[in-house]
């Protein structure tokens, strides 16, 4: 089980009041959490990456492991620690807006 | 008893003012959807109980919200409260979120270009949703006008959209461009009296109508004259801020463009000004008595460049002739040191006998005339920034 972390208005979209564990198929990437996470809470999908393009929304960003791999390819395998569920997924909103 | 009920979207989420019909005391729930953005919320003629509301943000984008209690709980109606998000198959269930522009081949028009701020061309890019518009006659369909401009429509409660690919690719879309809010589809009217006629605004484009149901559309910006786009009469281009009519009189339009006060007698297809005594003829909103055809309202707003009002004086002015003569309504607004705007979406009517208008601020105020603008007080005075005020009436 994976765990995720997401900011306060998405866990509000969701309807959770905490982290959410899910579940991957195959290889642990950016890329299959966030389908695993859209599936399980479908209500998310376009909030995080853009429904057409599946492009990022620009002022969020993606932490494993204190390492920000937001920019990292979508499909490079994540530590262990993250599939393992050791560590949390972060989705983290950034700070805008003074 | 009859009741009224204020629907109120603000930068920071939605409201909702309750009253009976002497509009007196005023009961406020919210905010719902807190730290959103909430461009609109408006009920369904056909179902009181049947709210639809347009929750937006820079970081998350669109998200369209349902209330079949009247406002009371909401839910995305393509993933319901309570039942399974995804279907036996693991598949997702309906994507309310989700506006994609049609450029299929069979319904389709190809995605073209609009003008950017700088005259370079800009392909076309969803950004939200501005304003929702439900059917007259059936609760589950809706219209949608979103930024970049284009009308999308949903016939099952909001679950999924399509878009009308008819108004974005009639031919003059690659010379449409934003205004200082975004390019954005902002005012929608579906014709009481013709129900196959549709009426749409766009910034900065211009005003267009379909009399198909939306199938095919023209633009009707005849007699629109706008100093600050090259070609002051050009058949598109106009800064159109809002439109309004009157469901008894259904040729009759009132536009409020970027600057000038309009009206039209043939549906849209040429516009007279009739700005007459305005002391400013810059503003947002117009709106038309609930009974009274030719009375209307505007809000005067000193210029494109103060978006506050003239002497910091907040005044509405009612025309009861249609136009061009104009009176100021004072009596209960701040009459100093006043220097709030008033969107465009952010006045409404109510059909009560004795007609009700209301409009919102960018200071938060929501004030509510019961005598038709004579007299004014505020149900709130501190809501963040007014986006968008509706009205439920129940006789």
């Amino acid at each position: 089980m994976i765990t995720v972390v997401m900011p306060a208005h998405l866990r509000t979209l969701a309807g959770v009041s905490g982290d959410v564990t899910i579940e991957v198929d195959g290889e642990v990437t950016l890329r299959s959490i966030l389908d695993a996470l859209e599936t399980q809470y479908p209500m998310l999908r376009g909030t995080i990456r853009e429904h057409v393009s599946g492009e990022r929304r620009p002022f969020l960003r993606f932490f494993a492991c204190g390492e920000d791999i937001t920019h990292e390819s979508p499909d490079a395998p994540l530590p262990q620690e993250i599939a393992s569920g050791a560590e949390p997924f972060y989705v983290v909103g950034a700070i805008a807006g003074g | 008893m009859s009741n009224v009920q204020v629907l109120v979207g603000t930068r920071k989420g939605a409201f909702i003012l309750t009253s009976d019909g002497k509009r007196e005391k005023w009961d406020v729930s919210g905010p719902h959807f807190a730290g959103w953005e909430i461009y609109h919320v408006k009920g369904s003629p056909a179902d009181s109980n049947r709210l639809y509301a347009s929750q937006t943000s820079g970081w998350f984008g669109q998200i369209i919200q349902r209330s079949d209690d009247g406002g009371k709980t909401w839910f995305q109606p393509g993933t319901p409260a309570g039942e399974p998000t995804t279907t036996p198959e693991g598949m997702p269930v309906g994507e309310s979120n989700k506006f994609v522009y049609d450029d299929s081949a069979e319904t389709g028009k190809p995605l073209t270009t609009h003008q950017f701020y700088d005259g370079t061309a800009k392909p076309w890019v969803f950004k939200r949703v501005w304003h929702l518009e439900p059917a007259l006659d059936d609760a589950d369909t809706v219209y949608a006008g979103v930024e970049d401009a284009a009308l999308f429509r949903s016939t099952n409660g909001g679950q999924t959209w399509a878009e009308l690919p008819g108004l974005r690719g009639h031919g003059t879309g690659a010379q449409w461009q934003p205004g200082a809010g975004g390019m954005c589809l902002h005012s929608i009217i579906l014709d009481h009296q013709n129900r196959e006629r549709i009426f749409v605004a766009i910034s900065a484009a211009g005003a267009f109508r379909s009399d198909d149901s939306g199938a095919t559309w023209k633009p009707i910006n005849r007699g629109l004259h706008s100093q600050y786009i090259p070609d002051p009469t050009a058949e598109v281009g106009h800064c159109v801020h809002h439109i309004a009519q009157h469901p008894a009189n259904s040729n009759v339009l009132f536009m409020q463009k970027h600057w000038d006060v309009m009206r039209s007698d043939d549906a849209g297809d040429s516009w007279t000004e009739v700005s007459g005594n305005l002391p400013t003829d810059f503003g947002f909103v117009i709106d038309v008595h609930a009974h009274e055809p030719e009375t209307i309202y505007v809000v005067p707003i000193k210029s494109d460049g103060e978006h506050y009002p003239p002497d910091g004086k907040l005044r509405v002015y009612r025309s009861r002739t249609g136009g061009n003569e104009w009176e100021a309504l004072t009596k209960g607004l701040p009459q100093e040191n006043c220097y709030v705007n008033v969107l465009r979406d952010a006045m409404a009517v109510d059909s009560l006998d004795s007609c009700g208008v209301y409009f919102g601020t960018t200071g938060g105020q929501v004030y509510a005339s019961a005598d038709a603008g004579d007299t004014w007080a505020p149900i709130v005075r501190d809501l963040p920034a007014v986006l968008s005020v509706e009205v439920q009436t129940w006789p």
